[in-house]
Protein backbone atom coordinates (compact mmCIF):
# COMPACT_ATOMS: atom_id res chain seq x y z
CA UNK A 1 0.00 0.00 0.00
CA UNK A 2 1.84 3.52 -1.01
CA UNK A 3 1.60 5.96 1.68
CA UNK A 4 0.50 9.54 1.16
CA UNK A 5 1.20 12.25 4.06
CA UNK A 6 -0.14 15.73 2.87
CA UNK A 7 0.66 18.88 4.74
CA UNK A 8 1.99 17.94 7.98
CA UNK A 9 2.59 20.43 11.18
CA UNK A 10 3.16 18.89 14.59
CA UNK A 11 4.45 20.99 17.40
CA UNK A 12 5.49 19.49 21.03
CA UNK A 13 4.59 22.62 23.05
CA UNK A 14 6.82 25.66 21.63
CA UNK A 15 8.95 23.38 19.67
CA UNK A 16 7.45 22.97 16.24
CA UNK A 17 8.99 19.11 14.85
CA UNK A 18 6.97 19.21 11.40
CA UNK A 19 6.31 22.19 9.09
CA UNK A 20 3.91 21.21 6.43
CA UNK A 21 5.60 18.22 5.29
CA UNK A 22 4.05 16.18 2.37
CA UNK A 23 5.72 13.19 1.08
CA UNK A 24 4.15 10.64 -1.23
CA UNK A 25 5.97 6.78 -0.88
CA UNK A 26 5.12 4.24 -3.14
CA UNK A 27 3.74 1.07 -2.97
CA UNK A 28 6.49 -1.83 -2.73
CA UNK A 29 9.13 0.91 -2.20
CA UNK A 30 11.47 0.87 0.38
CA UNK A 31 12.25 4.53 1.40
CA UNK A 32 14.47 6.22 4.01
CA UNK A 33 13.87 9.47 5.94
CA UNK A 34 17.05 10.78 6.75
CA UNK A 35 18.32 13.84 8.62
CA UNK A 36 20.32 14.72 11.83
CA UNK A 37 18.65 14.49 14.92
CA UNK A 38 15.81 16.78 15.56
CA UNK A 39 15.12 16.97 11.98
CA UNK A 40 11.58 15.49 12.75
CA UNK A 41 12.25 11.95 10.82
CA UNK A 42 11.02 10.04 13.59
CA UNK A 43 8.13 12.37 14.34
CA UNK A 44 7.05 11.81 11.11
CA UNK A 45 7.06 7.96 11.02
CA UNK A 46 5.36 7.95 14.45
CA UNK A 47 2.76 10.14 13.20
CA UNK A 48 2.55 7.36 9.76
CA UNK A 49 2.19 5.10 12.80
CA UNK A 50 -0.25 6.67 14.64
CA UNK A 51 1.60 6.65 17.87
CA UNK A 52 1.79 10.72 17.37
CA UNK A 53 -1.59 12.52 16.59
CA UNK A 54 -0.27 15.58 14.00
CA UNK A 55 -1.89 19.02 15.02
CA UNK A 56 -2.54 19.74 10.89
CA UNK A 57 -2.66 17.80 7.73
CA UNK A 58 -3.54 14.04 7.10
CA UNK A 59 -2.17 10.97 6.48
CA UNK A 60 -3.61 8.77 3.98
CA UNK A 61 -2.66 4.71 3.71
CA UNK A 62 -3.48 3.63 -0.17
CA UNK A 63 -6.77 5.67 -0.77
CA UNK A 64 -7.92 5.99 2.66
CA UNK A 65 -7.69 8.82 5.38
CA UNK A 66 -6.42 7.26 8.29
CA UNK A 67 -5.54 10.47 10.26
CA UNK A 68 -7.86 9.67 12.99
CA UNK A 69 -7.49 6.50 13.56
CA UNK A 70 -5.80 4.85 16.58
CA UNK A 71 -2.45 3.01 15.61
CA UNK A 72 -3.85 -0.17 16.26
CA UNK A 73 -6.19 0.15 13.08
CA UNK A 74 -3.93 1.12 11.02
CA UNK A 75 -2.32 -2.17 10.00
CA UNK A 76 0.89 -0.77 10.52
CA UNK A 77 4.46 -2.90 11.44
CA UNK A 78 6.59 -0.79 13.78
CA UNK A 79 10.08 -1.89 14.55
CA UNK A 80 11.82 0.61 17.22
CA UNK A 81 15.32 1.56 17.82
CA UNK A 82 15.62 -0.45 21.14
CA UNK A 83 13.96 -3.37 19.87
CA UNK A 84 10.46 -2.89 22.31
CA UNK A 85 10.97 -6.76 23.30
CA UNK A 86 8.19 -7.60 25.61
CA UNK A 87 10.93 -9.03 27.86
CA UNK A 88 8.60 -11.38 29.86
CA UNK A 89 7.37 -13.46 26.82
CA UNK A 90 9.60 -16.09 24.65
CA UNK A 91 10.74 -14.74 21.37
CA UNK A 92 7.61 -17.20 20.17
CA UNK A 93 4.86 -15.46 22.34
CA UNK A 94 6.68 -12.00 21.11
CA UNK A 95 6.15 -12.88 17.63
CA UNK A 96 3.09 -14.28 18.01
CA UNK A 97 1.20 -11.46 20.20
CA UNK A 98 0.22 -9.73 17.20
CA UNK A 99 -2.11 -12.82 16.23
CA UNK A 100 -2.80 -13.61 19.82
CA UNK A 101 -4.64 -9.89 20.14
CA UNK A 102 -6.52 -10.53 17.00
CA UNK A 103 -7.63 -14.03 18.33
CA UNK A 104 -6.24 -16.40 15.72
CA UNK A 105 -7.31 -19.71 15.26
CA UNK A 106 -4.26 -21.82 16.98
CA UNK A 107 -2.88 -23.77 14.17
CA UNK A 108 -2.28 -20.67 11.87
CA UNK A 109 -0.73 -18.92 14.34
CA UNK A 110 1.66 -21.60 14.88
CA UNK A 111 1.91 -21.95 11.27
CA UNK A 112 2.41 -17.84 10.83
CA UNK A 113 5.50 -17.73 13.74
CA UNK A 114 7.12 -20.77 12.02
CA UNK A 115 7.40 -19.09 8.81
CA UNK A 116 8.39 -15.45 10.28
CA UNK A 117 11.35 -16.90 12.97
CA UNK A 118 12.42 -19.37 8.95
CA UNK A 119 12.19 -15.97 7.82
CA UNK A 120 14.49 -14.43 10.27
CA UNK A 121 16.63 -17.20 11.11
CA UNK A 122 15.90 -17.30 14.70
CA UNK A 123 14.27 -21.16 14.20
CA UNK A 124 16.36 -22.85 17.05
CA UNK A 125 15.71 -19.80 19.91
CA UNK A 126 11.84 -19.78 20.08
CA UNK A 127 12.17 -20.55 23.34
CA UNK A 128 14.72 -17.77 24.47
CA UNK A 129 13.73 -14.67 26.30
CA UNK A 130 14.76 -11.71 24.63
CA UNK A 131 17.42 -10.96 27.35
CA UNK A 132 19.38 -14.28 26.53
CA UNK A 133 19.95 -12.47 22.63
CA UNK A 134 21.87 -10.66 20.68
CA UNK A 135 21.06 -7.29 19.38
CA UNK A 136 20.98 -8.43 16.09
CA UNK A 137 18.75 -11.34 16.75
CA UNK A 138 16.65 -9.10 19.25
CA UNK A 139 15.97 -6.67 16.46
CA UNK A 140 15.21 -9.61 13.78
CA UNK A 141 12.76 -11.21 16.40
CA UNK A 142 11.06 -7.48 16.40
CA UNK A 143 10.92 -7.31 12.81
CA UNK A 144 9.20 -11.16 12.39
CA UNK A 145 7.21 -10.00 15.42
CA UNK A 146 6.25 -6.68 13.24
CA UNK A 147 5.66 -8.32 10.12
CA UNK A 148 3.17 -11.47 11.68
CA UNK A 149 0.24 -9.14 11.47
CA UNK A 150 0.95 -8.88 7.47
CA UNK A 151 1.14 -4.86 7.47
CA UNK A 152 0.78 -3.02 4.91
CA UNK A 153 3.06 -0.64 5.54
CA UNK A 154 6.54 -1.79 7.46
CA UNK A 155 7.79 1.66 9.46
CA UNK A 156 11.62 1.19 10.93
CA UNK A 157 12.45 3.94 13.38
CA UNK A 158 16.48 3.82 13.07
CA UNK A 159 16.15 -0.46 13.66
CA UNK A 160 19.96 -0.76 13.62
CA UNK A 161 20.90 2.55 15.43
CA UNK A 162 22.23 0.39 18.92
CA UNK A 163 23.96 -2.14 17.11
CA UNK A 164 27.48 -2.57 16.36
CA UNK A 165 28.90 -1.34 13.49
CA UNK A 166 29.51 -4.71 11.87
CA UNK A 167 26.05 -6.27 12.76
CA UNK A 168 24.53 -2.81 11.44
CA UNK A 169 26.30 -3.79 7.87
CA UNK A 170 24.84 -7.42 7.94
CA UNK A 171 21.50 -6.72 8.69
CA UNK A 172 21.37 -3.94 6.18
CA UNK A 173 21.92 -5.99 3.19
CA UNK A 174 19.52 -8.68 5.30
CA UNK A 175 17.00 -6.12 5.69
CA UNK A 176 17.39 -5.43 1.63
CA UNK A 177 17.24 -8.85 0.75
CA UNK A 178 13.78 -9.47 2.86
CA UNK A 179 12.29 -6.44 1.47
CA UNK A 180 13.10 -8.21 -2.14
CA UNK A 181 11.12 -11.29 -0.75
CA UNK A 182 8.48 -9.61 0.87
CA UNK A 183 7.60 -6.32 -1.03
CA UNK A 184 5.78 -4.52 1.68
CA UNK A 185 6.13 -0.96 1.45
CA UNK A 186 8.64 -0.33 4.13
CA UNK A 187 10.17 3.24 5.62
CA UNK A 188 13.24 3.34 7.29
CA UNK A 189 14.61 6.46 9.42
CA UNK A 190 17.94 7.12 9.00
CA UNK A 191 20.88 9.55 10.69
CA UNK A 192 23.44 7.47 8.80
CA UNK A 193 23.34 8.61 5.10
CA UNK A 194 25.12 5.59 4.01
CA UNK A 195 22.66 3.56 5.44
CA UNK A 196 20.36 5.28 4.07
CA UNK A 197 21.88 5.07 0.17
CA UNK A 198 23.07 1.48 0.71
CA UNK A 199 19.57 0.03 1.20
CA UNK A 200 16.86 2.25 0.64
CA UNK A 201 15.24 2.69 -3.52
CA UNK A 202 14.39 6.68 -2.41
CA UNK A 203 15.38 8.70 0.18
CA UNK A 204 13.71 11.90 2.06
CA UNK A 205 15.93 14.50 3.22
CA UNK A 206 14.63 16.12 5.83
CA UNK A 207 15.72 19.23 8.07
CA UNK A 208 14.29 20.93 10.79
CA UNK A 209 10.70 19.61 10.32
CA UNK A 210 11.02 20.45 6.05
CA UNK A 211 11.40 17.91 3.54
CA UNK A 212 14.64 19.44 1.38
CA UNK A 213 14.69 17.01 -1.45
CA UNK A 214 13.11 13.59 -2.26
CA UNK A 215 14.80 11.15 -4.77
CA UNK A 216 17.20 8.08 -6.13
CA UNK A 217 20.08 7.69 -3.65
CA UNK A 218 22.15 8.69 -6.86
CA UNK A 219 19.81 11.98 -8.00
CA UNK A 220 20.69 13.39 -4.21
CA UNK A 221 24.38 12.61 -4.29
CA UNK A 222 24.82 13.89 -8.07
CA UNK A 223 22.11 16.83 -8.10
CA UNK A 224 21.94 17.84 -4.64
CA UNK A 225 19.03 20.19 -4.75
CA UNK A 226 20.70 22.07 -2.15
CA UNK A 227 24.08 22.85 0.39
CA UNK A 228 22.06 21.34 3.09
CA UNK A 229 21.38 18.04 0.99
CA UNK A 230 24.85 18.56 -0.49
CA UNK A 231 26.86 18.29 2.94
CA UNK A 232 24.53 15.57 4.62
CA UNK A 233 24.81 12.94 1.76
CA UNK A 234 28.67 12.99 1.67
CA UNK A 235 31.33 15.03 2.59
CA UNK A 236 32.07 18.11 0.98
CA UNK A 237 34.72 21.11 0.65
CA UNK A 238 33.21 24.74 0.79
CA UNK A 239 35.28 27.13 -0.98
CA UNK A 240 33.42 30.25 -1.23
CA UNK A 241 30.35 29.94 -3.02
CA UNK A 242 31.65 26.48 -4.60
CA UNK A 243 30.91 22.86 -3.09
CA UNK A 244 33.39 20.30 -4.25
CA UNK A 245 33.70 16.73 -3.08
CA UNK A 246 37.15 15.20 -1.94
CA UNK A 247 37.16 13.28 -4.80
CA UNK A 248 36.91 15.74 -7.32
CA UNK A 249 39.55 17.60 -6.11
CA UNK A 250 43.25 16.99 -8.37
CA UNK A 251 45.74 17.39 -7.16
CA UNK A 252 49.46 17.78 -8.99
CA UNK A 253 52.95 18.49 -8.07
CA UNK A 254 53.08 21.16 -11.14
CA UNK A 255 51.07 24.17 -11.39
CA UNK A 256 48.55 23.59 -14.81
CA UNK A 257 47.57 27.28 -14.65
CA UNK A 258 43.98 26.66 -14.94
CA UNK A 259 42.30 27.34 -12.08
CA UNK A 260 44.49 25.17 -9.93
CA UNK A 261 45.77 26.79 -6.45
CA UNK A 262 48.84 26.09 -4.58
CA UNK A 263 48.42 24.15 -1.08
CA UNK A 264 50.64 22.18 1.94
CA UNK A 265 49.92 18.94 2.63
CA UNK A 266 48.96 18.55 6.32
CA UNK A 267 48.13 15.05 6.96
CA UNK A 268 48.12 12.26 5.05
CA UNK A 269 45.83 9.28 6.19
CA UNK A 270 45.93 5.89 4.47
CA UNK A 271 42.64 3.94 4.69
CA UNK A 272 43.51 0.56 2.60
CA UNK A 273 41.95 1.39 -1.03
CA UNK A 274 41.38 5.20 -0.42
CA UNK A 275 43.97 7.99 0.66
CA UNK A 276 42.86 10.75 2.45
CA UNK A 277 44.68 14.00 1.91
CA UNK A 278 43.92 17.10 4.58
CA UNK A 279 45.18 20.38 2.67
CA UNK A 280 45.49 23.77 3.55
CA UNK A 281 46.06 26.50 0.71
CA UNK A 282 47.96 29.66 0.78
CA UNK A 283 44.84 31.63 1.86
CA UNK A 284 43.85 29.62 4.78
CA UNK A 285 41.44 27.62 3.25
CA UNK A 286 41.20 24.05 4.71
CA UNK A 287 40.18 20.84 1.79
CA UNK A 288 40.01 17.03 1.91
CA UNK A 289 40.72 15.82 -0.83
CA UNK A 290 40.28 11.50 -2.02
CA UNK A 291 42.76 9.60 -4.11
CA UNK A 292 43.00 6.30 -5.05
CA UNK A 293 46.26 4.27 -3.30
CA UNK A 294 47.61 4.47 -6.63
CA UNK A 295 47.44 8.02 -7.17
CA UNK A 296 48.70 8.93 -3.62
CA UNK A 297 51.42 6.43 -4.43
CA UNK A 298 52.31 8.32 -7.74
CA UNK A 299 52.11 11.79 -5.94
CA UNK A 300 54.70 10.61 -2.91
CA UNK A 301 52.52 12.86 -1.08
CA UNK A 302 54.29 13.95 2.00
CA UNK A 303 53.37 16.07 5.25
CA UNK A 304 54.43 19.93 4.08
CA UNK A 305 54.88 19.06 0.70
CA UNK A 306 53.57 21.73 -1.37
CA UNK A 307 50.94 21.13 -4.16
CA UNK A 308 48.63 22.29 -7.02
CA UNK A 309 45.23 21.71 -7.09
CA UNK A 310 42.03 21.96 -9.11
CA UNK A 311 38.23 21.20 -8.33
CA UNK A 312 37.64 18.30 -11.33
CA UNK A 313 33.51 19.22 -10.52
CA UNK A 314 32.11 22.16 -8.76
CA UNK A 315 28.77 22.80 -7.47
CA UNK A 316 27.14 26.13 -7.11
CA UNK A 317 23.50 26.88 -5.31
CA UNK A 318 22.01 30.08 -6.09
CA UNK A 319 21.47 31.82 -3.40
CA UNK A 320 17.62 32.28 -2.30
CA UNK A 321 16.24 35.52 -3.19
CA UNK A 322 16.14 38.07 -0.17
CA UNK B 1 44.66 -6.10 55.41
CA UNK B 2 44.55 -7.24 59.05
CA UNK B 3 43.55 -3.93 60.19
CA UNK B 4 40.58 -3.53 57.70
CA UNK B 5 39.02 -7.01 57.93
CA UNK B 6 38.95 -6.23 61.60
CA UNK B 7 37.13 -3.00 60.98
CA UNK B 8 34.79 -4.47 58.75
CA UNK B 9 34.05 -7.57 61.83
CA UNK B 10 33.92 -4.32 63.75
CA UNK B 11 31.24 -2.43 61.22
CA UNK B 12 29.41 -5.67 61.11
CA UNK B 13 29.15 -6.25 64.84
CA UNK B 14 28.04 -2.69 65.26
CA UNK B 15 25.47 -2.58 62.76
CA UNK B 16 23.91 -6.09 64.23
CA UNK B 17 24.29 -4.89 67.66
CA UNK B 18 22.17 -1.92 67.05
CA UNK B 19 19.89 -3.30 64.87
CA UNK B 20 19.39 -6.25 67.77
CA UNK B 21 19.23 -3.56 70.73
CA UNK B 22 16.52 -1.50 69.11
CA UNK B 23 14.54 -4.39 67.37
CA UNK B 24 14.97 -7.15 68.03
CA UNK B 25 15.04 -7.11 71.96
CA UNK B 26 11.75 -5.33 72.44
CA UNK B 27 10.09 -8.38 70.22
CA UNK B 28 11.53 -10.98 72.05
CA UNK B 29 10.96 -9.58 75.35
CA UNK B 30 6.95 -9.45 74.18
CA UNK B 31 7.37 -12.86 72.99
CA UNK B 32 8.91 -14.06 76.55
CA UNK B 33 6.15 -12.11 78.66
CA UNK B 34 3.02 -13.49 76.21
CA UNK B 35 4.50 -17.10 77.19
CA UNK B 36 5.67 -16.48 80.88
CA UNK B 37 2.59 -17.60 82.60
CA UNK B 38 2.39 -20.59 79.89
CA UNK B 39 0.94 -21.44 76.64
CA UNK B 40 -2.84 -21.89 77.59
CA UNK B 41 -2.46 -18.58 79.48
CA UNK B 42 -1.80 -17.05 76.44
CA UNK B 43 -4.08 -18.83 73.88
CA UNK B 44 -6.56 -18.18 76.63
CA UNK B 45 -6.23 -14.43 75.82
CA UNK B 46 -6.43 -14.44 72.44
CA UNK B 47 -9.12 -16.17 72.15
CA UNK B 48 -11.25 -14.65 74.47
CA UNK B 49 -14.37 -13.23 72.31
CA UNK B 50 -13.10 -9.47 71.82
CA UNK B 51 -9.42 -10.28 71.12
CA UNK B 52 -11.27 -12.51 67.98
CA UNK B 53 -13.34 -9.90 67.32
CA UNK B 54 -10.80 -7.62 67.21
CA UNK B 55 -8.81 -9.65 64.99
CA UNK B 56 -11.68 -10.41 62.77
CA UNK B 57 -12.18 -6.29 62.24
CA UNK B 58 -8.33 -5.93 61.51
CA UNK B 59 -8.50 -8.63 58.83
CA UNK B 60 -11.95 -7.24 57.41
CA UNK B 61 -10.19 -3.83 57.20
CA UNK B 62 -7.45 -4.61 55.45
CA UNK B 63 -9.41 -6.95 53.16
CA UNK B 64 -11.52 -3.46 52.00
CA UNK B 65 -8.27 -1.09 51.91
CA UNK B 66 -5.86 -3.04 50.55
CA UNK B 67 -7.37 -4.40 47.22
CA UNK B 68 -8.88 -0.72 47.09
CA UNK B 69 -5.52 1.31 47.54
CA UNK B 70 -3.87 -1.42 45.06
CA UNK B 71 -6.22 -0.45 42.28
CA UNK B 72 -6.18 3.34 42.72
CA UNK B 73 -2.75 3.30 43.23
CA UNK B 74 -2.18 1.07 39.93
CA UNK B 75 -4.39 3.53 38.29
CA UNK B 76 -2.82 6.78 39.94
CA UNK B 77 0.76 5.58 39.15
CA UNK B 78 -0.21 5.34 35.61
CA UNK B 79 -1.78 8.54 35.75
CA UNK B 80 0.98 9.98 36.81
CA UNK B 81 3.92 8.49 34.97
CA UNK B 82 2.06 8.51 31.45
CA UNK B 83 -0.52 10.94 31.74
CA UNK B 84 -0.42 14.94 30.79
CA UNK B 85 -2.90 16.71 32.86
CA UNK B 86 -2.31 20.24 34.92
CA UNK B 87 -1.23 20.09 38.60
CA UNK B 88 0.77 16.25 38.74
CA UNK B 89 3.26 17.54 40.33
CA UNK B 90 0.80 18.72 42.83
CA UNK B 91 -0.69 14.94 42.78
CA UNK B 92 2.38 13.23 43.17
CA UNK B 93 3.25 15.29 46.01
CA UNK B 94 0.19 14.75 47.62
CA UNK B 95 0.15 11.20 47.45
CA UNK B 96 3.05 11.45 49.87
CA UNK B 97 1.13 13.17 52.59
CA UNK B 98 0.08 10.08 54.58
CA UNK B 99 3.91 9.01 54.87
CA UNK B 100 4.47 12.70 56.31
CA UNK B 101 1.31 13.23 58.19
CA UNK B 102 0.64 12.09 61.77
CA UNK B 103 -1.55 9.25 61.85
CA UNK B 104 -2.86 11.17 64.34
CA UNK B 105 -3.75 14.35 62.76
CA UNK B 106 -5.57 11.97 59.60
CA UNK B 107 -8.07 10.72 62.39
CA UNK B 108 -8.59 14.06 63.31
CA UNK B 109 -9.20 15.39 60.25
CA UNK B 110 -11.73 12.27 59.34
CA UNK B 111 -14.05 13.34 62.39
CA UNK B 112 -13.45 16.61 61.02
CA UNK B 113 -14.98 15.96 57.89
CA UNK B 114 -17.69 13.06 58.72
CA UNK B 115 -18.91 14.35 62.27
CA UNK B 116 -21.47 16.10 63.62
CA UNK B 117 -21.72 19.67 61.15
CA UNK B 118 -18.78 18.84 59.13
CA UNK B 119 -19.00 19.17 55.30
CA UNK B 120 -19.82 15.38 54.75
CA UNK B 121 -21.89 14.77 58.03
CA UNK B 122 -25.14 14.42 56.81
CA UNK B 123 -23.97 11.03 55.92
CA UNK B 124 -25.13 9.79 59.16
CA UNK B 125 -28.24 12.02 59.12
CA UNK B 126 -29.17 9.33 56.16
CA UNK B 127 -28.43 6.26 57.99
CA UNK B 128 -25.16 5.81 57.09
CA UNK B 129 -22.50 5.24 59.94
CA UNK B 130 -19.19 6.85 59.44
CA UNK B 131 -17.65 7.33 62.54
CA UNK B 132 -17.33 5.54 65.13
CA UNK B 133 -17.93 2.03 62.78
CA UNK B 134 -15.86 0.26 60.04
CA UNK B 135 -16.27 2.68 57.33
CA UNK B 136 -14.60 5.15 59.01
CA UNK B 137 -12.11 3.17 60.08
CA UNK B 138 -11.79 1.34 56.74
CA UNK B 139 -11.38 5.44 55.32
CA UNK B 140 -8.76 6.27 57.80
CA UNK B 141 -6.81 3.02 56.75
CA UNK B 142 -7.00 3.77 53.30
CA UNK B 143 -5.77 7.15 54.01
CA UNK B 144 -2.64 6.44 55.87
CA UNK B 145 -1.28 2.91 53.57
CA UNK B 146 -2.26 4.77 50.22
CA UNK B 147 1.32 5.36 49.14
CA UNK B 148 2.56 2.11 49.16
CA UNK B 149 1.74 0.81 45.35
CA UNK B 150 1.89 4.25 44.23
CA UNK B 151 5.65 4.66 45.39
CA UNK B 152 6.60 1.04 44.05
CA UNK B 153 4.66 0.92 40.80
CA UNK B 154 6.00 4.45 39.69
CA UNK B 155 9.94 3.99 39.06
CA UNK B 156 8.97 0.86 37.37
CA UNK B 157 6.67 2.18 34.87
CA UNK B 158 9.24 5.02 34.51
CA UNK B 159 12.07 2.55 33.56
CA UNK B 160 10.09 0.23 31.66
CA UNK B 161 9.18 3.27 29.31
CA UNK B 162 6.54 3.22 26.96
CA UNK B 163 8.31 1.75 23.69
CA UNK B 164 7.08 -2.01 24.64
CA UNK B 165 3.37 -0.60 24.57
CA UNK B 166 3.55 1.47 21.68
CA UNK B 167 4.70 -1.57 20.24
CA UNK B 168 1.71 -3.61 21.42
CA UNK B 169 -0.68 -0.96 19.92
CA UNK B 170 0.80 -1.35 16.57
CA UNK B 171 0.09 -5.00 16.62
CA UNK B 172 -3.20 -4.29 17.10
CA UNK B 173 -3.34 -4.72 21.05
CA UNK B 174 -6.56 -2.58 22.28
CA UNK B 175 -5.86 -0.58 25.44
CA UNK B 176 -6.53 -3.03 28.12
CA UNK B 177 -4.98 -6.05 26.13
CA UNK B 178 -2.27 -3.94 26.61
CA UNK B 179 -2.32 -3.21 30.20
CA UNK B 180 -2.99 -6.59 30.98
CA UNK B 181 -0.44 -8.26 28.35
CA UNK B 182 2.21 -5.98 28.39
CA UNK B 183 2.38 -3.59 31.35
CA UNK B 184 0.95 -5.64 34.76
CA UNK B 185 3.66 -8.46 34.27
CA UNK B 186 5.90 -5.51 33.75
CA UNK B 187 5.25 -4.17 37.30
CA UNK B 188 3.81 -7.22 38.79
CA UNK B 189 7.06 -7.82 41.25
CA UNK B 190 6.64 -3.78 42.16
CA UNK B 191 2.71 -4.29 42.87
CA UNK B 192 3.31 -7.68 44.92
CA UNK B 193 5.43 -5.68 47.32
CA UNK B 194 3.38 -2.72 47.56
CA UNK B 195 0.37 -5.16 48.74
CA UNK B 196 2.45 -6.64 51.18
CA UNK B 197 3.95 -2.76 52.75
CA UNK B 198 0.24 -1.76 51.98
CA UNK B 199 -1.11 -5.10 54.19
CA UNK B 200 1.53 -4.27 56.65
CA UNK B 201 0.78 -0.45 57.37
CA UNK B 202 -3.13 -1.49 57.36
CA UNK B 203 -3.10 -4.00 60.07
CA UNK B 204 -0.80 -2.05 62.27
CA UNK B 205 -2.43 1.38 62.23
CA UNK B 206 -3.25 2.54 65.20
CA UNK B 207 -3.37 6.68 65.17
CA UNK B 208 -5.41 7.59 62.96
CA UNK B 209 -8.43 4.15 63.11
CA UNK B 210 -7.98 4.62 67.16
CA UNK B 211 -9.39 8.18 66.66
CA UNK B 212 -12.63 7.42 64.23
CA UNK B 213 -13.18 4.20 65.98
CA UNK B 214 -14.42 5.18 69.05
CA UNK B 215 -12.94 2.45 70.14
CA UNK B 216 -16.17 0.25 71.52
CA UNK B 217 -15.02 -3.00 73.03
CA UNK B 218 -16.15 -5.77 70.64
CA UNK B 219 -17.23 -3.44 67.86
CA UNK B 220 -14.89 -1.01 66.54
CA UNK B 221 -11.93 -2.23 68.18
CA UNK B 222 -8.91 -3.96 65.69
CA UNK B 223 -6.36 -5.66 67.01
CA UNK B 224 -3.84 -2.44 67.59
CA UNK B 225 -6.33 -0.90 69.70
CA UNK B 226 -7.51 -4.15 71.36
CA UNK B 227 -3.72 -4.53 72.62
CA UNK B 228 -4.01 -0.40 74.01
CA UNK B 229 -6.92 -1.13 75.71
CA UNK B 230 -5.64 -4.45 77.44
CA UNK B 231 -2.76 -2.32 78.77
CA UNK B 232 -4.39 0.50 80.18
CA UNK B 233 -6.34 -1.73 82.05
CA UNK B 234 -3.75 -3.69 83.44
CA UNK B 235 -4.12 -7.12 81.65
CA UNK B 236 -0.59 -7.37 80.05
CA UNK B 237 -0.65 -10.98 79.64
CA UNK B 238 -3.47 -10.77 77.56
CA UNK B 239 -1.98 -7.67 75.66
CA UNK B 240 1.36 -9.20 75.25
CA UNK B 241 -0.30 -12.22 73.81
CA UNK B 242 -2.60 -9.91 71.48
CA UNK B 243 1.02 -8.17 70.47
CA UNK B 244 2.53 -11.55 69.56
CA UNK B 245 -0.33 -12.31 67.38
CA UNK B 246 0.68 -8.78 65.38
CA UNK B 247 4.13 -9.70 65.33
CA UNK B 248 3.60 -13.01 63.91
CA UNK B 249 1.54 -10.94 61.20
CA UNK B 250 4.39 -8.90 60.76
CA UNK B 251 6.91 -11.37 60.23
CA UNK B 252 4.94 -12.76 57.59
CA UNK B 253 4.99 -9.92 56.02
CA UNK B 254 8.73 -9.70 56.19
CA UNK B 255 9.22 -12.72 54.76
CA UNK B 256 6.70 -12.15 51.89
CA UNK B 257 8.67 -9.17 51.44
CA UNK B 258 11.97 -11.09 51.48
CA UNK B 259 9.90 -13.09 48.11
CA UNK B 260 8.56 -10.76 46.53
CA UNK B 261 11.30 -7.77 46.93
CA UNK B 262 11.40 -6.03 42.93
CA UNK B 263 14.00 -8.20 41.46
CA UNK B 264 15.49 -9.18 38.00
CA UNK B 265 13.60 -11.26 35.62
CA UNK B 266 14.22 -14.41 35.83
CA UNK B 267 15.12 -15.01 32.40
Amino acid sequence: MGIAVVDITKRFGAFTALREVSVAIPEGSLTALLGPSGSGKSTLLRVIAGLEQPDEGQVLLGDLDVTDRPARARGVGMVFQHYAAFKHMTVWDNVAFGLTVRKRPRAEIRQRVHELLELVQLEGLAKRYPAQLSGGQRQRMALARALAVEPSVLLLDEPFGALDARVRKELRAWLRRLHDEVHVTTIIVTHDQEEAMEVAGQIVVLNEGRVEQVGSPRELYDSPANEFVMSFVGPVNRLGDTFVRPHDVELSLEPDGSGSSEAMVERVVHLGFEVRVELVRDDGQHLLAQLTQEEAEQLELERGEIVYVRPSRETVFQTPGP
Amino acid sequence: MMSSRLSRYALRLGALGYLAVLLLTPVVLVFYRAFEHGFGHAWDAVTSHAAVHALELTLLIAAIAVPANTIFGVVLALALVRGRFPGRGLVNAIVDLPLALSPIVVGLSLFLLYGRGGWLGGFAGHGIKILFAVPGMVLATMFVSLPFVVREVVPVLREIGTEQEQAAETLGASPFQTFRRITLPAIRWAVAYGVVLTTARAIGEFGAVSVVSGRIEGRTETLPLYVQAQFESFDTPGAYAASVVLALIAVATVVALRVFHPREETS
